[in-house]
């Protein structure tokens, strides 16, 4: 069988796309960016009926339009998305051929098909279970068998992300390591694999209790193996965006990684312990014991967290060095003040980096530590905690990759740039405005997942402060300004991707594998050697080195104000 | 070169720290274990932690022990439903069974006393939010959980599940009183 | 090969490309290692141990 060695150079970024990987990689990104069509509508009829002066929609439905809302946001959007960002990191960044595109095809369709299954048993009606689909309560068997379907192919994909590797090495595309971008995509797709691998133990068994052929499923350990699949499954995206942060500072400054060594080494510690928060869910359960709940919602003494941090240094970091090396060594923010803030890609992917450290960051280790979380679990605090992290953090780095997507990958020009430059801000400062309200509303202990806050029809209703009230409507305001900044970028991508101006490039031409060799290396010296001489005080980016002091210090104060917050509520033992 | 190419230089393990990530590194680990000890330490030191004792039950032999303190302790019934309000001795084994769609029976407890609080589903998943205190666990059918608690100011109370559980979660909400010891 | 074959002698080790590459840098360059840790590492200390903890509740009385 012929092997399709057919490549195109892009022009004007010099990036290599193999014919296959290409259409790939873009169906894939097409079908997110669906699912992301459908969850932002969702998205407004959710707020629109948590906002207590408007309250649109009727319990059934908005049980049912909150299900839908998770699964095709926290899971279709994102990891068709996800899929397009790993053959890219693969197959482009390694100018090396996808492996078994055929394979490829089969996990998308399996995706696809495994995705309308289970939005049509949602939207029947009768699977209104959330996202996390606990037990007893059942969904239809299609439910589950749609998400199964999806997990089967998401594995495929990754597998064949790994065997992209191998045909790299082999064929020898690239010299010495693969990029610090293909490093966090195989960080991805290891906590994919799994992410995959728990959600099969968990979910086979549930699916085979919806036909009666399982009798029981006990709700504590659904929860327990659930959650290594559900958590970790918004690690995949930590990895993923993490990697779009360097991919987008690489694109748009030409920023090298400070060290190798320390980014490689924070990825290193994402593959080993960033898993183990999935106990963040189950700090309240009963039966689990402190030692388990204390290892693992740390991360092993906080491995992962520590891991972040680096990222949250490194990222800036390496942008700042290429700025002064470009001459922008002035003061301490001069690097940062001459940053392209109209370009979306770098006000996306910078927003994306401060709205995950500061509100999803800061928040999610305060609650995740053993007995903070008491005073969290289950209000809304929840997810405004992980719509700073999956929101503000992966989707507006995947907003600010695709800016950069569509000329070179889609071949298009981009419409309305005008609209793009203000895109990233309405969205991005949108969804920290939600993220924060919600926040706020969970500290006054309004619940998350919750038809009414006012109870009525309950016999004995809890009736929560004026301030609660406000949160959640200034919580509605915020997340409207989100859903017309997802508008604008729908408006942009779908104009630019279906009407826009075509790009004429150099067409695919076979490439043996001869050819498609890396060049013998350069000679340099094999150990790098440090940076020139720019920064102040020793420090190559002082400016990053005193934005991460001002964010330690907003994480101590936030973290000990909980406490004492706690010190307050009734002793419990 | 760039974050999106191979490192240029073969070994790229060997490259000196920068002092800037030198430093920000080992702040950012002593931060770390600060908060992992936090957690150890509030078990010592502490007042706030959730107890670890639990037991597997049936929502049979749960329902009794509940029955039985309600037959013992009850002093009045509230709403329309008639629900129990128990006040049981202080100290002693309280049982709240949580089901569809209602916290069962009301507790009356008394300020400054210490009772064992034992919760259990008998159906599905349900959440003990206790407001405005803001105090909140998970409930689990089939799982009995003692947590021992103070209450420490008189008033009222709610008590509302904030797990999701079907079609009329809104309406699952319940009372929680707290008085003043009795004198003598 | 661009490189010119040098002598025998001494002066080989100063190649630069002679230098073996660091045991850390090789287990991290190396794909499937890390796959195989990033799945064990969970399975047993989240996985296996709470599945472990739950099964062990005792009987209520």
């Amino acid at each position: 069988m012929a092997v399709n060695r057919n490549f195109r150079t892009c022009p004007s970024t010099g990036l290599v796309y193999h014919e296959p990987a290409e259409k790939l990689i873009r169906w894939n990104a097409v079908a997110g960016v669906v699912s992301l069509l459908v969850g932002g509508i969702l998205a407004l009829l959710v707020t629109l009926t948590r906002w207590p002066a408007v309250k649109l929609l009727p319990p059934d439905w908005f049980y049912l339009v909150l299900t839908a809302h998770g699964l095709d946001m926290l899971v279709f959007w994102i990891i068709f998305f996800e899929i397009a960002v790993l053959y890219f990191a693969a197959s482009t960044l390694l100018k090396c051929r996808l492996a078994t595109p055929k394979v490829a095809w089969v996990a998308f369709w399996l995706m696809i098909v495994g995705a309308l299954m289970n939005n049509v048993a949602v939207f029947k009606g009768d699977s209104s279970v959330m996202f996390t689909s606990y037990v007893p309560m059942g969904a239809h068997p299609l439910f589950y068998l749609g998400l199964i379907l999806f997990a089967v192919g998401a594995l495929v994909a990754c597998f064949v992300f790994f065997g992209t590797l191998v045909v790299g090495k082999a064929e020898k595309t690239y010299n010495g390591s693969i990029p610090l971008v293909t490093f966090g995509a195989v960080t991805a797709a290891i906590i994919a694999v799994f992410t995959i691998a728990a959600g099969a133990i968990i979910l086979i068994p549930t699916f085979l209790w919806s036909v009666g052929l399982v009798s029981h499923i006990d709700s504590l350990m659904y929860r327990t193996v659930w959650w290594a699949f559900g958590h970790s499954s918004q690690q995949i995206n930590v990895a993923a965006h993490v990697s779009v942060w360097y991919a987008i500072a690489a694109i748009v400054f030409g920023a090298k990684p400070m060290s190798e060594k320390v980014s490689r080494g924070a990825f290193v510690l994402y593959i080993l312990f960033l898993q183990l928060a999935s106990a963040h869910h189950l700090l309240a359960d009963p039966g689990l014991t402190s030692n388990w709940k204390i290892f693992n919602t740390s991360y092993a003494m906080y491995l992962a967290v520590l891991a972040s941090m680096v990222h949250g240094l490194t990222v800036p970091g390496a942008i700042e060095v290429a700025q002064r090396e470009k001459g922008f060594n002035k003061g301490l923010f001069e690097w940062l003040r001459k940053a392209p803030w109209g370009n979306p890609s770098f006000s996306g992917m910078f927003m994306s980096l401060v709205g995950f450290g500061f509100l999803g960051g800061i928040s999610g280790v305060m609650m995740g530590t053993e007995q903070l979380n008491l005073i969290i679990h289950n209000t809304i605090y929840v997810p405004g905690h992980f719509h700073a992290t999956v929101v503000v953090g992966t989707t507006l780095a995947f907003m600010a990759l695709t800016y950069f997507l569509i000329p070179t990958l889609f071949r298009r020009e981009l419409m309305f740039p005008g609209m793009a430059k203000w895109q990233t801000y309405v969205y991005g400062l949108g969804m920290m405005g939600f993220s924060v309200f919600m926040m706020g509303a969970g500290t006054l202990g309004v619940p998350r997942r919750h038809w009414d806050m006012a109870f009525s029809g309950a016999a004995l209703p809890h009736e929560f402060p004026g301030t609660a009230y406000l949160m959640m409507g200034l919580m509605a305001v915020s997340g409207i300004l989100a859903v017309v900044g997802g508008a604008m970028y729908l408006l942009i991508t779908v104009g630019s991707v279906f009407l826009g101006k075509k790009i004429q490039t150099p067409d695919f031409k076979r490439v043996p594998v001869r050819e498609g060799m890396a060049p013998p290396p350069v000679p340099v010296a094999a150990v790098p050697a440090g940076h020139g001489k720019i920064g102040m005080g020793g420090f190559v980016a002082p400016g990053t080195f005193v934005l991460a002091m001002v964010f330690l210090t907003s994480f101590i104060l936030y973290y000990f104000v909980n406490w004492k917050y706690l010190s307050t509520v009734w002793p419990l033992k | 070169m760039s974050a999106i190419q191979s490192p240029t230089e073969r070994i790229w393990w060997k490259q000196p720290l920068d002092r800037v990530e030198g430093t920000w590194i080992v702040i950012a680990f002593v931060w770390c274990l600060v908060m992992f000890f936090m957690m150890p330490y509030w078990h010592i030191y502490g007042k706030q932690n959730l107890s670890n004792e639990a037991y597997r039950s049936t929502p049979e032999a749960f329902l009794a022990k509940a029955q039985a303190m309600v037959d013992k302790y009850t002093v009045r019934t509230v709403t329309e439903q008639n629900i129990p309000v128990v006040h049981p001795v202080p100290g002693s084994d309280v049982y709240l069974v949580a089901r569809l769609w209602q916290f069962w029976p009301v507790l009356e407890l008394e300020e400054g006393q210490t009772y064992r609080l034992h919760i259990m589903s008998t159906d599905w998943l349900h959440g003990f939010s206790l407001q405005p205190e803001n105090i909140n666990i998970q409930i689990h059918p089939g799982y009995e959980h003692v947590v021992t608690l103070t209450p420490t100011r008189e008033g009222t109370y709610s008590l509302i599940c904030n797990e999701y559980c079907g079609i009329n979660h809104h309406t699952m909400a319940s009372k929680l009183y707290v008085v003043k010891p009795k004198k003598g | 090969m661009s490189q010119v074959p040098t002598p025998n002698g001494p002066a080989d080790d100063a190649d630069p490309d002679d230098e073996p590459i660091p045991m850390m840098q090789s287990l991290i360059d190396n794909p499937f290692l890390l796959l195989f840790l990033g799945v064990a590492m969970p399975t047993v200390l989240y996985i296996v141990w709470g599945v472990m903890e739950i099964v062990g509740i005792p009987l209520a009385k």
